[in-house]
Parts: C-alpha cells; sequence; structure tokens
C-alpha cells in the first residue's frame, strides 16, 4: 500500500502542480486575485478538444494555438474587466468571478452540458513498483517540472521578472520608478494566463472536460498557493505534492470516504495555516523580496 | 364596400374564435430535465416523438373529442440546482398552466417537485429518478401523494435486484473462465442519496452470494479523477468494480481502468456510460464496461426496435432511459382515451390498475405507484462496450443479447 500512495501522490502531486504554477504567479506574486484564472484553463481544453477532435489538426498545432488564442484573450479580457478596477483588489475579484460564469455560461451554450474527453498525447502506462502510472501523467510531471523551472527563470532572472515582482511588492513605487505598472500587469495575467492554457492542453486528457471544469481546481489552486505561502513557487510545488499525498493517503486508509479526501486537505491546510499563518514557504519569499 | 368590411370582420373573428378554440383542444405536458444535458435532451426527445406520433394520428380521444398534444419545455436545471427545478415546476404549473407534468432526473431535485406537483394535484409520471422515497411518500400519505406514479428506471431497491441478478451471471462466467470459487468485487459507489441503499445491499447480498467484497470506495459525485481509488482497487486485486455512478465519474472510471490496463472488469449502474457519447469521451479507452440500460435493439416489448431505429434516424443518436417520456406520454394517451377524460384523479385509477406495454418496459404499478419489477418487463436490460459499440448482453433469453466479455489476462 505504501509504494502505491508514494506513486499516487506524487502523480497527482505534478497534476495539481501543473495547475497551480500558473495560479501561484497571479495570485501569489502578482497579487491580482484572478479567480477566472482555471476558467481559462476550461477555455484551453474547450479550444485544445474542438481543435484537436473536430478539426483533426494535430496535438501540437492543436496545443500551440490553444494557448496562443487563450492566452491573447486575456490579454483583450485584462484591458476590456480587469485593468479598469485594477485598483480595487474586491472589484478585481467579483469582476473575475462574473468573467467565469460568462465562460462557464458561453461554454454551457456552445457545447451543451455534455462530458467530452481528450484523447491522450501519451498513450499507455508503465508499472513502477508495481503500480501502473498512464505516461500521460508522466508527461505531466515533466512539464510541470519544466514550467516551475521556466517560471522561476523568468522571475528571478530577467528585467521582466524583476518588474513584476517589483509592482506586485509596491504599486505605488514601482510607478515612480518609472515601471509602466499596467504593462506589467498585463504581461503578468498573459504569462500566467498561457500556464493555464498549458495545463488546460496537457492535464485536460486526463480528465473530463465539461463547462464546470473550472471550480474544483480553483479550490484546490487557492488551497495550494496559500498552503504553500503566497508568492512561493517552491511552496507551490510543495503544497501541490502535500495535496496530492493527503488525498492520495485519505482514498488508501479511508477507502469508503474517498468522497472526503477534497475536505481532509483543505483541513491540513488550515492546520497550516493556523501554526503558520503565511503558509510554508511565505517568510522566505518577503525576505527574498 | 361597407358588408365587404363587414364580411371580413366575421371572417377575422370566426377565424380568431377558431384558434381559441383550437387552443383549447390542447393536452399541455410539462417536460421537466436539465434540458443543457443529455438526460434533459433524452426528456425532450422521447417527447417530441410521442407528441408528433400522437398528433398526426388526430391527437388524443377524450370522450369523443380529438385533442393535441402541447409540450412545454421546462429546463430544471436540476443538476447545477434544486431550486431551479422546484422555480421551473411552479413555473409551468402557475404561468404556463400545464395539465401534466413528466420527467425529473435527479433524486434531490424530483423530491422537491413532487411536493410542489402534490401541491397543486398534477398527475407527475417521474422519469429518470429512482429514490425510494419518491413511493414510499404514496404508501404514507396516499391522498397527498397519489398523483405520482414512477415511469422509468424501477426504485433503487430494484434496480439492485436487477444488478444482483447480473452480477451473478458475470459471476458464474468469472468462476468458469478464471478458475475461482469466489470472484472478488470492489464496490465503487459515488457519495450520493441515491447510492445508499445499493451499497448497503452489496454490502449485505454479495457475501451471500459467494463473492468476496474486498472494499467499498465513495468518491464524490463531481469527481474527475479517480486514480487513487482504482490504485487501491488493483491493489486489491478485484475481479469486478461494482459501480454505481451517475455523474463524470462514470467516465474517468472507464476511461482510467482502461488507461491503467486493469484486469478487472466493471459492472454496475454508470449513467454517462449509457450515453452514445461515453466511447468518445472516455477517448476509447472505456474497453468492457458494462452498465444497466433501458434502449437497444433488442425484442424488449414489440415496440423497442422500432422505436430505437426511429429515434436513431431521427436524432442520429441511441436513445437514453430519460428518452422513456415518450412511454410517459403513450401511458397518458392509454388511460385518458380509457377513461374519456383528463381529470386526474380519475386517470390515477385508471393506472393503478392498467398494464402498459412501452418501449422500454412492459409496466404495471404497485401500492407505491412504483414500477411492479419483473425480468423482461420492468428490470431493463446490460449493456457493454465493446470496441466502441455498446452490445446487449442481459437478460440472456431476449433476442438479440450477446456475450459478455472480460479483459485478457
Amino acid at each position: 500500500m505504501l509504494q502505491d500512495i508514494l506513486v499516487t501522490g506524487l502523480v497527482n502531486g505534478g497534476v495539481y502542480a501543473l495547475l497551480a504554477i500558473g495560479f501561484s504567479l497571479i495570485f501569489g506574486v502578482a497579487r491580482i486575485v484572478n479567480i477566472a484564472h482555471t476558467a481559462f484553463y476550461m477555455l484551453a481544453a474547450y479550444c485544445f478538444y474542438t481543435l484537436l477532435v473536430k478539426t483533426g489538426l494535430g496535438f501540437f498545432l492543436s496545443g500551440v494555438i490553444s494557448v496562443a488564442a487563450v492566452t491573447l484573450f486575456s490579454v483583450v479580457c485584462y484591458r476590456l474587466v480587469i485593468e479598469p478596477v485594477r485598483e480595487h483588489e474586491a472589484a478585481v475579484l467579483i469582476a473575475t468571478i462574473a468573467l467565469a460564469l460568462v465562460f462557464q455560461e458561453l461554454m454551457l451554450y456552445t457545447f451543451g452540458g455534455h462530458f467530452l474527453g481528450i484523447p491522450s498525447t501519451l498513450e499507455g502506462s508503465m508499472r513502477f513498483l508495481g503500480v501502473s502510472i498512464p505516461y500521460q501523467r508522466l508527461l505531466i510531471l515533466v512539464v510541470a517540472g519544466a514550467m516551475l523551472v521556466l517560471v522561476w527563470f523568468l522571475l528571478y532572472r530577467t528585467r521582466l521578472g524583476l518588474a513584476i515582482r517589483a509592482t506586485a511588492n509596491d504599486l505605488e513605487v514601482a510607478n515612480l520608478m518609472g515601471m509602466n505598472v499596467h504593462r506589467v500587469a498585463m504581461a503578468t495575467v498573459a504569462i500566467s494566463v498561457s500556464l493555464a492554457a498549458v495545463a488546460g492542453v496537457v492535464v485536460a486528457p486526463v480528465f473530463v472536460v465539461d463547462p464546470f471544469m473550472w471550480l474544483a481546481p480553483l479550490v484546490t489552486m487557492l488551497a495550494i498557493v496559500v498552503l504553500g505561502g503566497l508568492g512561493s513557487l517552491k511552496g507551490s510545488l510543495i503544497g501541490a505534492l502535500i495535496i496530492g499525498y493527503v488525498e492520495a493517503i485519505t482514498v488508501f486508509a479511508v477507502p469508503a470516504g474517498a468522497y472526503l479526501k477534497g475536505a481532509v486537505a483543505l483541513l491540513i491546510m488550515v492546520i497550516v495555516l493556523l501554526a503558520r499563518p503565511e503558509g510554508l514557504f511565505g517568510v522566505a519569499f518577503e525576505e527574498e523580496r | 364596400m361597407l358588408r365587404t368590411i363587414i364580411a371580413a370582420h366575421f371572417v377575422a373573428l370566426a377565424a380568431f374564435g377558431f384558434s381559441l378554440g383550437a387552443q383549447a383542444q390542447t393536452i399541455k405536458i410539462a417536460i421537466l430535465g436539465p434540458m443543457a444535458f443529455v438526460q434533459g435532451e433524452n426528456h425532450w426527445a422521447g417527447a417530441e416523438m410521442a407528441r408528433d406520433e400522437i398528433n398526426k394520428a388526430g391527437g388524443i380521444n377524450v370522450g369523443g373529442k380529438r385533442m393535441r398534444i402541447e409540450l412545454v419545455r421546462a429546463d430544471t436545471n436540476e443538476i447545477a440546482s434544486v431550486p431551479d427545478a422546484t422555480n421551473a415546476i411552479e413555473r409551468v404549473i402557475t404561468r404556463d398552466k400545464v395539465d401534466f407534468l413528466i420527467g425529473g432526473f435527479r433524486s434531490e431535485a424530483v423530491l422537491a417537485m413532487q411536493e410542489v406537483a402534490m401541491d397543486y394535484k398534477k398527475l407527475f409520471l417521474g422519469v429518470g429518478a429512482a429514490h425510494s422515497k419518491l413511493g414510499l411518500n404514496v404508501e404514507q400519505n396516499y391522498e397527498r401523494y397519489k398523483y405520482w406514479f414512477r415511469v422509468a428506471p424501477t426504485k433503487d431497491v430494484d434496480l439492485a435486484r436487477t444488478l444482483f441478478a447480473v452480477m451473478n451471471s458475470i459471476g458464474q462466467q468469472i468462476r468458469t473462465e478464471l478458475k475461482t470459487d469466489s470472484p472478488k468485487v470492489a464496490i465503487l459507489a459515488e457519495k450520493a442519496v441515491w447510492t445508499e441503499a445499493l451499497v448497503a445491499a452489496a454490502q449485505k447480498n454479495l457475501p451471500a452470494m459467494k463473492m468476496e467484497v474486498v472494499g467499498t470506495w465513495q468518491p464524490s459525485a463531481t469527481a474527475t479523477d479517480v486514480t487513487a481509488e482504482l490504485s487501491a482497487i488493483d491493489r486489491a486485486g478485484a475481479h469486478i468494480v461494482f459501480t454505481m455512478l451517475s455523474g463524470p465519474v462514470g467516465i474517468s472510471v472507464g476511461r482510467q481502468m482502461g488507461e491503467r490496463n486493469m484486469k478487472a472488469v466493471a459492472w454496475g449502474i454508470n449513467v454517462e456510460g449509457q450515453k452514445e457519447e461515453f466511447w468518445q469521451a472516455a477517448a476509447g479507452k472505456a474497453q468492457f464496461v458494462s452498465t444497466l440500460d433501458t434502449y437497444s435493439e433488442v425484442e424488449m416489448t414489440p415496440k423497442t426496435i422500432p422505436f430505437v431505429r426511429a429515434f436513431k434516424e431521427r436524432f442520429k443518436k441511441s436513445p437514453t432511459y430519460t428518452a422513456a417520456t415518450y412511454d410517459a406520454i403513450m401511458l397518458l394517451k392509454a388511460v385518458i382515451e380509457q377513461e374519456g377524460t383528463t381529470n386526474a384523479d380519475k386517470l390515477v385509477a385508471a393506472i393503478e390498475k392498467i398494464e402498459h406495454v412501452g418501449t422500454g418496459s412492459t409496466a404495471s404499478w404497485d401500492k407505491r405507484h412504483d414500477l411492479n419489477w419483473a425480468v423482461g418487463k420492468t428490470a431493463g436490460i446490460a449493456v457493454q462496450w465493446q470496441d466502441g459499440k455498446k452490445v446487449p448482453f442481459w437478460p440472456p433469453n431476449v433476442k438479440g443479447m450477446q456475450p459478455f466479455k472480460m479483459p485478457a489476462r
């Protein structure tokens, strides 16, 4: 049973990590409460489904077009919906909730409430420690790792990354220092949504595509980012693994309570926050800044 | 000139009067279902077929007067919201002034809608919900709840009887093919009201059927990932995964079992597995997933094959069990013509006595207004996904059934 928990937790943690990176960037680093983040993930999944299944474009082309289209669309949404209320956090929160619901209803109207399946990019599975792991999930692990490195590089080794961190730290000072804070925020939204879109393309094949698929990951992502510590990519990765393992342990230890796995994961988050309100790696990030 | 104008007015008035008269000559039936979802689509599609067939033949003969059917489409949105469902039923009763109510899907929503329907003493033919409480209400408070009848499916307890009958047949096949005395069964049931009685029955009955229950896993009804559950089931060495799933988790189970090359075979209720789109939704991985179902091109009744073919021709897909709105409307037609009235109280008494040969069942009702359960009549059929096609395999004595298959070991 131990090897099942170890492998299952790692694989599921990888899925969560890929979903959490973009959210960590927008919510944790840039402090833009974009509730529509996972709705963009849903849009990418639908876009990928349409291009791949309906029009027959290949995996690569469908994936690239989906990520590009959703990223561009997010910029438009940012200019129209988020930017006008950017200075009021509560307004951003409400505006992005509305945006997500609009996307949901649009997908419901266009595709109906049907559950759609996307073929795996990589077919087949392997056995590790006696546990079967589909190749698609391994791909997710690899992509999650690559995205983490990429985002870390962007944030800590580029001028844009410096601008993003500076803007997040103090908007007014960054503005006074001559940074175009609106453009930086727009770039942050675009980058984080492109990460959500990558997640939509890579993760959606292991799940089911439907108009409500953005809701469950949203709660999990919030939990992971808060658990790991706002702004800490490392914290998000570890938070994702913790949630993945807690869920696996719940299912293996209490099979009849498998439906509680999400609740147990959130309970762990609350316990960690009671002991350490800034999250696991929140302080380290503050010091870095 | 004046005469012409007056004559024209008379003609217009007469035409208006005739149209009002024609309006009064209709029987209004509300079709209640989650219309953005497959269940609601099938509710509506089955009803449309019945309406068109009846209206084309001149309508329903109500005591010598021909009345056409007018359907009112009511989107209950019950999968997402129970209050939306009660609002929808209230609206069709009070605003649209419908005569009869047909449909419903999610037990929690139908229980709430049943209350509204009974408040207004409207005949409500349920097509979709399985919870026993719906019928129990009739038994416990007949005068209030007598206007409720369950047309499809059978109540949850009877669904369990069918499930165990098929399970017994699959168990025998496993005993023979795998040379094991006691097949191992993993119960995988979503956490929902409708599965409670089924899970309890499975835990009690399977050992008595000489089957070993290796565990019970209950993911959320809205879960889309069951990797951990399937890992545990795989580790437990189950031969059969006994599914009780109505939500999207049914697709995940089918797909992820295939992706993991699991040797266990899935049998049970998998509502998503009943749909034509299931194979695509599971990305073609759901080989050998089997489920209880209602419609296939087999001779359950003389009407089944013609109905399924006509449905496929019209809607380019197979019907799911909520398309039994067709049977509900045909049942209404039969009792209205028999009694010569649309009076709900008289129709209740008539339905209590009738045996109605429908497209999915040969139905008669007990004192709870639940279907009398019988294999070959109301118990439904079992189907298995084989190479992208839904293949019927039970009851074996019905013409058109094919062999049940298991994954190679």
